[in-house]
């Protein structure tokens, strides 16, 4: 969630992997050297106020203006700007060959993914949820669907503008396993202070067990994209808070919500592998029962914040390009919510 | 005009007495409560006093909850009877539209108390 933005150390300086440890090395020299240039500055200014008359004379003569003014500047920070880049330049390296792929678009207000295989072509398709093997560099081809948006999670890399019919690269790296967010950092619109994403990088076991639950999930698609998996439980924690299962059917019935969805044109604009619905106007929905968030890293995703999206994501997040379903029916927002969370 | 407010402050309290189950919670309570507001998204559907965003509209304004009659216009008005309607609505007030919220028991009891806390006006 955006949220992973906030709290102490800010995440700019605490790298969690190789790239982002080179922006953090970046960032803590430029506050050093802003630290020295205000130091000699102040003491400047203190001679020029306070000092003997024989230094205030050196201090307005032409030769400290040549000095001071010119070539110390010019020498700092052309040095800076050849070490910057050569310390980033790994950060937007071509592409290898061998290295993981994930094409990310910004669209007005969330960020469609796209996992390729070697050859380019898209292997997966999901959205606001980017997820990653532990230790691996992995290449992003940003590109925009609209306007100028900017591909910045902190943690893992520096930002870099996603610009319409241009691909531009950058790399990620974790090298500890968690979820660090991530935003669009380029004014883009309306929603553009609601449109985030999550970036989930998982040691390498765990990452086996998201690759195979992935496959799964996509051949229970394929097979039925309404059957409800027999005992997964959508309720967390301790289930004798909850109702039953016969009256959780009554008010949140997967197949019924399965027919809502098709029949709604929800279909026209989301994509469900697997099923019929192969819109392209909004997020890839086939996983986003599994997703951490919603409405592009804004939400915590449970049964409530589902219902309270698609009945009424226009007082949420205005303006956003899917309408409110407020011409549905409470009990048709929890088929349809029941349905998607089991999208997985 | 001051002394007018002033007035109507002195008969509001004077008219309504803070229930004896309702007590007064401690900060903290309050604090961690809106923190589970926050993190469960309560807000995909109520206004929340205290919570800027989101301020969904498809429940109803949580604004001034701690004088409302009954909860949900149907349950008796106390704080374990709000802590169980929160994790379980459906369930203690069978029909209710309001889905179960995924928060632990405890965090309940501080919802409950962050909502009842909001102002003794
Ligand atoms: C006109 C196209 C359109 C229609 C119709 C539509 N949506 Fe959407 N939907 C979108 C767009 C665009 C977004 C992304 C909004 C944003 O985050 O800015 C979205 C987002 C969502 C999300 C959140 C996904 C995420 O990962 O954040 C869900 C869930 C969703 N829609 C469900 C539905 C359902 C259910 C219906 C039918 C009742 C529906 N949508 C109808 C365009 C549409
Ligand atoms: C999907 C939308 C939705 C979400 C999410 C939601 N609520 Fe509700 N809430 C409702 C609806 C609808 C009602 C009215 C229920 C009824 O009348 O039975 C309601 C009623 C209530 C009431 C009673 C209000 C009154 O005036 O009596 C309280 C208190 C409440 N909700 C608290 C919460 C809390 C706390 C959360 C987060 C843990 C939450 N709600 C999440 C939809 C929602
Ligand atoms: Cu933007």
């Amino acid at each position: 969630m955006i949220d992973a933005l906030w709290g102490w150390p800010p995440p700019v300086l605490d790298p969690a992997g190789p790239y982002s440890a080179k922006v953090t090395t970046l960032s803590w020299s430029l506050f050093a050297l802003g630290l020295v240039v205000t130091a000699i500055v102040v003491a400047a200014l203190y001679v020029a106020i306070k000092g003997p008359d024989r230094w205030k004379a050196k201090l307005g003569g032409e030769r400290a203006i040549w000095l001071g003014g010119v070539a110390f500047p010019g020498v700092v920070l052309t040095g800076l700007l050849i070490w910057g880049l050569t310390l980033t330049a790994s950060l937007t390296e071509s592409i290898r060959g061998d290295e993981m792929r994930i094409r990310v678009t910004g669209e007005m207000w969330w960020f469609r993914v796209q996992y390729l295989d070697a050859d380019g072509s898209v292997a997966m398709e999901d959205a606001n949820e980017i997820h990653i093997p532990v230790g691996v560099p992995v290449v992003l081809e940003l590109e925009s669907a609209d306007v100028i948006h900017s591909f910045w999670v902190p943690h893992l890399s520096g930002k870099k503008d996603m610009i319409p019919g241009r691909r531009t690269l950058l790399r990620i790296e974790a090298d500890r396993a968690g979820e660090f967010g991530g935003v669009c950092a380029e004014y883009c619109g309306g929603q553009h202070a609601l449109m985030g994403f999550v970036t989930v990088a998982h040691d390498r076991q765990e990452w086996n067990v998201w690759l195979a639950g992935r496959r799964a999930g996509a051949a229970q698609a394929a097979a039925s994209p309404a059957s409800a998996s027999e005992g997964a439980s959508p309720y967390p924690g301790d289930a004798d808070a909850y109702p039953t299962e016969a009256e959780l059917l009554e008010q949140y019935d997967p197949r019924a919500g399965y027919r809502l969805f098709m029949d709604s044109g929800c279909a026209a604009c989301h994509r469900i592998a697997g099923s019929d619905a192969n819109g392209l106007a909004g997020p890839d929905l086939t996983y986003v029962g599994s997703r951490r968030t919603l409405g592009a890293g804004i939400l915590a995703n449970n049964r409530g914040t589902m219902v309270g999206w698609i009945g009424d994501s226009q007082s949420l997040k205005p303006g956003n390009r899917m309408p409110s379903y407020d011409v549905l029916t409470a009990k048709e927002l929890g088929h349809i919510a029941a349905f998607l969370e089991l999208q997985r | 005009m001051i002394v007018m407010a002033l007035s109507a402050c002195v008969t509001l309290v004077a008219c309504k007495e803070p229930v004896e189950t309702r007590r007064e919670p401690t900060n903290d309570m309050k604090a961690r409560g809106l923190a589970a507001i926050e993190r469960a998204g309560c807000g995909s559907c109520h206004k929340i006093p205290g919570l800027d965003w989101p301020a969904g509209r498809l429940g109803p304004s949580l604004e001034g909850f701690d004088d409302v009659g009954l909860i949900a216009g149907a349950l008796p008005n106390r704080p374990d009877v709000l802590a169980a309607f929160i994790r379980n609505a459906p369930g203690v007030k069978p029909g209710s539209t309001m889905p179960p919220m995924p928060v632990s028991a405890s965090e309940a009891e501080d919802i409950a108390a962050y909502l009842y806390g909001i102002d003794h006006d």
